[in-house]
């Protein structure tokens, strides 16, 4: 399987998740953002970081770059993109998702391991985990406060677009396991067809037993399923 | 010809930094004040001489950019 990692001038876990997806056996390659085409790929990935340094508002900048049309392009037709962190926000300017990502409630950023629970295990993503299983991830970001307005939040739960919610060890989902303030603790979520998943938490953080733990491989492997 | 623009958080989107200016103008005894909203200002200069041409194209750098219109609002003047 193919995969491209879109860099940004202040991306910052592009090397994390090229780590791990070849890790999982993919052919990555890395996109530099003047790019105007894409490498054949199966999988685009837009990483977690600071692109622009969070100018204006985080991902906006991004979102208008040249190597984005190409994205959007290649998820109209269908191609995997998963976007972490600052990928989640950039795909949101880019309209790729909707909704977007404040503040975190706190006014705070945020760094430590969270707990989410996988809503949705029939995805190109999310298929090697059980359905609501608890997955430890790592969370670090000033904006990672979901929102979207009601009819689309609705149609998020009715279509099973909710990807992760965060919730504490047990799987409690209320809003002492929302660390940021997002709408109903929402920490990932889906486009219409499912091709594109935007989520806050690192899974390329999670994939090796010495230095974290293994939650995060299975949304790799789920890609190669 | 030069506008500014403003932009601001919707009404019904939380305003976590408007909130503690808010609370720390209220300890600093500003007991009159009623609400406060933070927001971004732009100074834009167009290289244009027709009001509404300048106008529209200010607009469409808000939409395009300036402006995420899902949570927030915009206003525009010429100064």
């Amino acid at each position: 399987m193919k995969s491209s990692v879109i860099v940004f001038p202040g991306s910052n876990c592009d090397r994390d998740i090229a780590v791990a997806l070849e890790k999982m056996q993919f052919k990555n390659q890395m996109v530099w953002h003047k790019e105007t085409k894409l490498p054949k790929s199966d999988l685009i990935v837009v990483p977690g970081g600071f692109s622009y340094g969070d100018y204006l508002r985080s991902g906006a900048i991004a979102g208008k770059s040249l190597i984005i049309d190409e994205v959007i392009k290649s998820a109209k037709s269908g191609c995997l993109v998963l976007g972490i962190c600052n990928g989640f926000q950039i795909l949101t300017e880019t309209g790729l998702l909707k909704g977007t990502l404040l503040r975190n409630k706190n006014l705070k950023f945020i760094n430590r391991d969270i707990y989410i629970k996988v809503l949705n295990n029939s995805s190109k993503f999310t298929n090697k985990y059980k359905k609501e299983q608890i997955l430890k991830l790592n969370i670090a970001h000033n904006e990672g406060n979901y929102f979207t307005d009601s009819s689309h939040l609705e149609k998020l739960k009715k279509e099973n677009l909710i990807a992760f919610k965060y919730c504490d060890e047990k799987g409690n989902i209320n809003e002492y396991s929302n660390p940021n303030g997002s709408l109903d603790n929402i920490a990932g979520i889906f486009n219409d067809k499912k091709n594109i998943l935007g989520m806050m938490p690192h899974p390329e953080r999670m994939i090796d037993e010495i230095i974290s733990n293994k939650d995060g491989v299975n949304l790799f492997s789920s890609l190669l399923n | 010809m030069k506008f500014s623009v403003t932009v601001t958080l919707k009404k019904d989107v939380l305003d976590p930094q408007g909130k503690v200016v808010q609370n720390t103008l209220l300890n600093m005894g500003m007991n009159n004040l009623k609400s406060i909203r933070q927001g971004k200002h732009f100074e834009i200069d167009v290289e244009e001489t027709d009001f509404l041409t300048a106008e529209k194209k200010v607009d469409e750098m808000c939409k395009k950019l300036l402006c995420n219109l899902i949570i927030e609002d915009y206003k525009i003047n010429k100064i």
